[in-house]
């Protein structure tokens, strides 16, 4: 699992950290998804699910 | 208490119970989440009650939010497309120009930035209780603790005088009130414009730690779009959460084992909020967004230039998405719900909005463990006239 993150779509909207804190932060400057670790481990693959799928702008996804 | 004037728009705001959308619209969703719907104008349209269909048009930057392209089911709402939008008001803006504003705004509303302000809404919330407390009861929990806590938190954020509340609470009132005639509309947005204006004005001579002196510093933007950024976020920024902590103590106070285990379980109260949004679904009407090309959502074939009304809160009930979503559970996996919106304009202040609720609700119920409604359920007035829906008064014992 790889997680691509497109800060040019993101709309700071923080769903993903709040979601999995260990794995996605915001940009102090424009509150843009900041990924944490591209690649965790197997056992977070539901949540990272999840916060893909919360994302409201479409910015993140998982390529397997 | 039900709404005595009759309305031209089609869309129902009658709630028949005080927790639950209007019943027409379930019915609608029934039949098929996405219908036709004539707009108050004559504008042949859409209504959109189902999850997947909500959530796919909020996403979609073929719908765009720019006023001038709306039909709007509320009459004065309507003829509002036809004034000049307020600079900076950029909920009504379309990428590029919307993007601009919300960057340089997702900065100071991250999670982080949020969770820092814990220290301080858990202060205020104490506060208030305190003088819930000396005051004695019965009370009205809307003014003495569901409004101002979210004003005060704004007013600080953003660096507005709280001192000022009755002026801009008074607008707000005018803003949100769906009866509103567009003379009272554009006087009351006129108000607010100048007064945050001059707010910014002085904060160019004499800047303090707040959002607008950030903004004013950062140089980016005129002053003029401030006041109109300050405009939305203030209205915005108290409102909502005011209305969610008011109707939300209700609901609890309605369904005591729901109520216990936010009272009683720190561990459910994360969820819970989440739960408590989904299942109010406060935004009383819309949003409303216009097709710029020809789009199919549902099965239906949307043309460019026809507008599309949603209702959260059917959609937040969709048996599709939310199994026995008509019931209140704060146990359940309420996540994903569409309270906030979806898509770029999705809330900005989300993350603001849930600390506030996680803090106050729990400390209310664990300050006062008798708190009971002071009139039967049934007289408690609900906000049926209102964009934000909630309860106008919330008379309380304790």
């Amino acid at each position: 699992m790889k997680i691509k993150a497109d800060t040019g779509r993101c709309v700071g909207a923080g769903m993903c950290v709040l979601t999995l804190p260990e794995v996605f932060d915001q940009s102090e400057d424009d509150g843009t998804v900041v990924v944490l670790d591209a690649e965790p481990a197997a056992d977070l693959v539901t949540a990272v699910n999840r916060a893909v799928q919360l994302c409201p702008s479409g910015a993140l996804s998982v390529e397997e | 208490m039900t709404e005595a004037t009759p309305r031209l728009a089609t869309y129902p705001l009658t709630r028949e119970r005080a927790f639950d959308p209007p019943d027409e619209l379930a019915r609608r969703r029934a039949e098929a989440p996405v219908q036709r719907m004539t707009y108050a104008d004559g504008h042949d349209g859409w209504l959109v009650t189902g999850y997947a269909e909500s959530r796919a048009i909020l996403a979609d930057n073929r719908f765009s939010s720019r006023p001038e392209l709306l039909h709007s089911p509320i009459p004065q709402r309507g003829e509002f497309r036809r004034e000049p939008l307020t600079p900076g008001f950029f909920i009504r803006m379309d990428p590029p120009a919307h993007t601009r504003y919300r960057r340089l705004l997702t900065g100071q509303f991250t999670v982080r930035r949020m969770k820092q302000l814990e220290p301080r809404i858990h202060e205020i919330t104490l506060s208030r209780l305190d003088a819930m407390e000396r005051e004695g009861a019965p009370a009205d929990l809307v003014e003495s603790f569901a409004l101002p806590i979210p004003s005060l938190v704004i007013c600080e954020l953003l660096g507005v005088p709280y001192e000022d509340r009755e002026k801009f609470q008074r607008d707000s009132a005018v803003l949100l009130n769906l009866d509103s005639s567009i003379e009272d509309i554009r006087a009351a947005v006129q108000d607010l414009y100048l007064y945050l204006h001059g707010l910014v004005t002085t904060k160019a001579k004499d800047p303090a730690d707040d959002i607008l002196s950030g903004l004013v510093a950062g140089g980016e933007l005129t002053a003029e779009e401030i006041g109109g950024v300050g405009l939305l976020l203030l209205i915005a920024g108290h409102e909502t959460t005011a209305n969610m902590l008011g109707l939300g103590t209700f609901a609890l106070l309605t369904n005591p084992e729901q109520l216990a285990l936010v009272r009683d379980d720190p561990a459910a109260v994360e969820n819970a909020v989440e739960e408590l949004l989904r299942y109010l679904s406060i935004v009383h009407i819309g949003p409303t967004r216009t097709a710029l090309e020809d789009v199919e959502v549902g099965g239906a074939l949307i043309r460019a230039g026809e507008s599309v009304t949603l209702s959260l809160g059917a959609a937040n009930r969709d048996p599709g998405r939310f199994e026995d979503g008509d019931a209140l559970d704060v146990t359940r996996p309420a996540h994903g719900h569409l309270s906030f919106g979806h898509g770029i304009h999705q809330c900005l202040g989300q993350q603001l909005a849930r600390i506030e609720m996680r803090i106050a609700y729990p400390a209310l119920l664990r300050r006062f463990p008798n708190l009971r409604l002071a009139v039967p359920a049934r007289e408690v007035p609900l906000r049926s006239n209102m964009a934000i829906y909630g309860v106008h008064r919330l008379p309380v014992l304790w």
